[in-house]
């Protein structure tokens, strides 16, 4: 048994012994790599880390973990977790989503437990696509997407999973790619560290029903010129050569190649309105780069705090008291 | 400005005392018109007179409906006793009208030759066409079987007040203190709890303390309204309710509600467990999340969701994570909890869900009372998922089912629903002050890791079948849980024939072994009679009251009240088998009959009604006589 850790954490400790039953080629492997190796750098205790997972191939994912997990039910995810980090808040909660999960049946949970600022960190696996019921569309597939359900093509209009957090307030969003561990492990990081609720979007493969749904923007052949890595303070330049860079013209933001000195915009994760983040958050394949890396990233009061806070001062003022409480309001005696 | 009660006549004696042993009035009039408040003012003097006392508030289903309009009547019920009572009366012996729509929702439920005391600023020719009356009943002769008291008892109130310089609307809003201080005098009720009640409401230390004018209005018009009635020649004589012999101690009045919020918390203090109650608004429980919300100082957590589903999600991540989870709600939100009750089944967490039950189907009967919902919180879940069910019989029970629940699903590791339903939940009784050093610990099942050993998540007591409840950040129990099955001792999961049908056989056994750790159920009345009634919950007062007068009338009547719907009680069988005869009363369509029936193969004859209203005693004797008289 494991005890507190003397000897540091290392990836094993973090690999349960439960067989792993995603299909071979599956993008949720190396999401699960990256997560057990990032852990034991966050210098917190191997039985303080909770996965807590909804419905769908992501959702399996706290069997693999050799920590705290508990699998709920559909959409249900950031609810339970909620639960459990109001009442030990001394635990990393990690919630494990898919876009159907957390966009569609969970989508109510979703935006509340970001805009309440709950101390979660939120990996949405996104494939665009239900693996675990067969392959039918979700809601972030693309208009015209055929699938069981669609056999004449889609005909819904998908969301941004980017957008819509930052529509429902949320402090730290980000977005990183299944085939990119080095960046995913440094975004999982940045959301470790942040104080509150933090979504990070990941692009996920998947396989079988929705292979290479990514691959347009970010294949090896295409990345550089189709992702833009957002880096605090710096140019939102892309391209082999950053040759490329964003501009905004009056309201719309534009591409434009070989941009004279000062015309790119600059990122500031710290943006406090929300505004240039949710502008980056539309841009979409193929007009536009797809940004990968942190979007948002402001303090926001915490639930956690403000609750306790007033739990504290009302203990102080006054201790608990099972016979002051039975005896509160008008009493009287007989006999 | 003062009120000078020096000069209150606290028992005036020109008028003759009648004694009566128990009395039943209604107040009803518009819901801006203050009738709960008047309700509740009447109750607290009452209860601290000494009486025994049962109440039920009847409300609509909108905050402010259309004034004047049937639909915005609201009322309050009490029923006010020398003798021991548990129900809130069946006919009026009062009735008091503020307006012509009051009048016409209620005065059906008015005894003959009953008191009928009337606003006559509310019968207006508008007022009269609002209440959708063909005529003016003060003129058309319709209440001439009762003793009529018309008074213009809003002019009389603006007159009242009229020197704290209160005018208009405001002036008239005192109404209701008005009236409050007539009944005050016609029941021989002191006025110094409501007037100190006043000056705590509406005093120097509240947000209304640069309008002092609003509770000398107030205490005026109490004040006027008792000396109106001592003066005029309204009342012939007045009344006198004798002190009830209750057994001795230090009471307070409750409300089911509070009860469960007075439960929930000491459950909390006796297990050592943080609360966390997570609910979302709904008629009638709301008021348990009010209730716990004020009180955290217990350190209670108390979490607004953003749905039904939500509030019972949060509660279980609360029971993972070692806290004590509890959520409430009515009908249509455990419509909405099922699919998170079986989730808790699955995981064999301890979880509190409360069902304060009210009319249905759908949004039904927001504010109204009903039992329907017993058959759902049993079965209404995929697969074979069974967990303890209890119901409270009356306000004051609604915290010995609280700490019970609680106690159960500590012990057996399970969710546990609790059924009140609107009429106790709002409805108030006196309520003896438990000691509460006499409430034993609460036993948790607590894994300790073992060195050496995998922590087996599903390895069972052998006594209870619990399994063992390890709490994130312990080292050493790391372990994962979920809604697959799971498989034997370890929790893994396994979908193979054998271990789901062991699985299924060790879930029913745990819950079927808490029968031996309930009270036996016990036959009040005949242990032979001729026919056993079998009740359940919210109506034990009524059935109650019902069965001892037909024994009294002669019928061999036996009576089990039912707290425990499952397990029942172990000896429920054998009593059931001893009679030729059971029946049932519940206030819906037979749910508790059919659960009888198939449990225990037996015919049930029922008495069913879903009027959106407790049982009236009258009724269920009547229904009682007339099943004795049929053959079988």
């Amino acid at each position: 048994m494991t005890t507190t850790t003397a000897e540091p954490l290392t990836r094993k400790d973090f690999a349960s012994p439960t067989a792993i039953r995603w299909c071979p080629g599956c993008g949720d492997y190396s999401i699960l790599t990256t997560m057990q190796g990032i852990l034991p750098t966050l210098g917190i205790p191997k039985e303080n880390f909770v996965f807590v997972s909804g419905i769908g191939c992501s959702s399996r994912f706290p069997y693999y973990m050799n920590t705290y997990g508990f699998h709920t039910i559909h959409g249900r995810a950031p609810a339970v977790s909620t639960g459990v980090k109001l009442t030990n808040p001394n635990l990393q909660v990690w919630v494990i989503t898919g876009d159907g999960d957390a966009l569609s049946i969970g989508g109510n949970h979703f935006i509340h437990a970001l805009r309440r600022n709950m101390d979660l960190k939120i990996i949405l696996f996104n494939n665009r696509i239900y693996g675990l019921t067969k392959g039918q569309y979700s809601p972030t597939s693309g208009v015209g997407t055929v699938s069981p359900s669609t056999p004449y093509g889609s005909v819904d209009l998908p969301l941004s999973p980017i957008s819509m957090a930052l529509g429902a307030e949320a402090g730290f969003v980000a977005r990183t790619s299944d085939n990119d561990v080095k960046h995913m492990g440094e975004v999982f990081a940045a959301a470790a560290a942040y104080k509150g609720a933090a979504l990070v979007e990941v692009l996920q493969n998947c396989v079988i029903f929705a292979d290479k749904i990514h691959e347009p923007y970010y294949g090896r052949a295409s990345r550089n010129d189709s992702l833009l890595y957002l880096k605090h303070g710096e140019p939102l330049r892309y391209g082999k050569e950053l040759e490329k860079g964003l501009t905004l013209d009056k309201m719309t933001m534009k591409t434009k190649v070989n941009p004279a000195e000062g015309e790119v915009m600059i990122h500031d994760e710290k943006e406090s309105s929300g505004a240039l983040a949710f502008y980056l958050s539309r841009l979409s394949h193929p007009e536009f780069p797809v940004p990968v890396g942190v979007f948002r990233n402001v303090e926001r009061p915490s639930y956690y705090n403000a609750m306790r806070g007033q739990i504290d001062a009302a203990t102080a003022k006054n201790p608990p008291s099972l016979e002051k409480l039975y005896n509160s309001g008008s009493t009287w005696t007989v006999g | 400005m003062s009120t000078d009660i020096q000069n209150i006549p606290i028992f005036p004696n020109e008028k003759s005392h009648i004694d009566v042993d128990s009395v039943t009035i209604r107040f009803a009039g518009d819901s801006g018109d203050g009738m709960q408040i008047t309700g509740t003012q009447f109750t607290d003097a009452s209860a601290i007179f000494g009486n025994d006392l049962a109440t039920m508030p009847d409300f609509p289903a909108e905050i402010r409906a259309p004034a004047g309009t049937v639909a915005g009547v609201s009322a309050y019920q009490i029923h006010f006793s020398s003798q021991d009572i548990k129900t809130p009366g069946d006919d009026l012996n009062v009735l008091v009208a503020m307006n012509a729509a009051a009048l016409k929702a209620n005065v059906m439920d008015l005894e003959e030759g009953g008191i009928l005391l009337i606003d006559e600023a509310g019968f207006t020719e508008k007022d009269i066409e609002k209440a959708e009356m063909k005529s003016n009943p003060l003129e058309d002769g319709s209440l001439a079987g009762y003793r009529v008291i018309r008074a213009n008892i809003t002019e009389l109130t603006i007159n009242a007040v009229k020197e704290t310089g209160l005018k208009g609307k405001s002036a008239e809003l005192c109404k209701n203190f008005f009236t409050l201080g007539m009944m005050y005098w016609l029941y021989d009720r002191p006025l110094n709890h409501t007037l100190k009640w006043l000056d705590e409401k509406y005093g120097p230390k509240t947000k209304y303390k640069d309008k002092p004018e609003i509770a000398e209005s107030n205490k005026r018009a109490l004040t006027a309204g008792y000396n109106f009635a001592d003066t005029v020649e309204l009342f012939t004589s007045h009344y006198r309710v004798k002190k009830a012999a209750l057994p001795q101690g230090k009471y307070r009045k409750i409300s089911g509600n509070e009860a469960t919020v007075f439960g929930l918390l000491t459950a909390s203090q006796k297990s050592g467990r943080p609360l966390f109650y997570g609910s979302y608004p709904i008629t009638p429980a709301s008021d348990i999340l009010h209730g716990l919300s004020k009180h955290k100082n217990f350190g209670v957590i108390t979490f607004q969701a953003e749905d039904e589903i939500a509030a019972i999600a949060s509660a279980i991540g609360s029971a993972y994570a070692g806290g004590l989870g509890v959520t409430a709600t009515s009908g249509p939100g455990i419509c909405l909890k099922l699919e998170a009750m079986g989730l808790g089944v699955m995981t064999e967490l301890p979880l509190i869900i409360v069902d304060v039950q009210r009319g249905g189907p759908s949004t039904g009967l927001p504010t109204k009372t009903e039992q329907s919902d017993l058959l759902m919180v049993m079965f209404g879940r995929s697969g074979d998922s069974p967990l303890p069910v209890l119901a409270a019989k009356s306000p004051s029970d609604c915290f010995n089912m609280a700490v019970e629940a609680a106690r159960i699903a500590l012990k057996y590791m399970t969710p546990v629903v609790l059924l009140t339903d609107g009429y106790i939940a709002n409805g108030s009784e006196p309520w003896l002050i438990p000691d509460h050093n006499a409430i034993p610990a609460m036993k948790t099942n607590l894994a300790v890791p073992v060195a050496g050993e995998t922590f087996q998540a599903y390895a069972r007591d052998p006594v209870s079948n619990a399994r063992k409840w390890a709490i994130p950040g312990t080292p050493g129990l790391e372990h994962r849980i979920g809604g697959l099955e799971k498989a034997r001792n370890t929790g893994s999961v396994a979908y193979d024939p054998e271990n789901h049908q062991a699985m299924t056989n060790e879930r029913h056994a745990k819950i079927a072994g808490i029968a031996n750790d309930i009270p036996l159920a016990e036959v009040v009345g005949h242990k032979d009679g001729d026919a056993l009634v079998v009740s359940w919950g919210g109506t034990f007062g009524t059935v109650s009251t019902a069965v001892e007068e037909c024994i009294k009338a002669g019928l061999k009547l036996g009576h089990v009240h039912l707290n425990y719907l499952n397990p029942f009680p172990k000896n429920l069988g054998e009593i059931l088998n001893g009679f030729d005869r059971v029946i049932v009363p519940e206030l819906n369509m037979g749910q508790l009959k059919m659960l009888l029936g198939g449990t225990f193969g037996i015919q049930i004859q029922g008495i069913n009604q879903v009027r959106g209203k407790p049982f009236k005693v009258s009724y269920l004797a009547s229904e009682l006589h007339r099943i004795l008289e049929t053959q079988k």
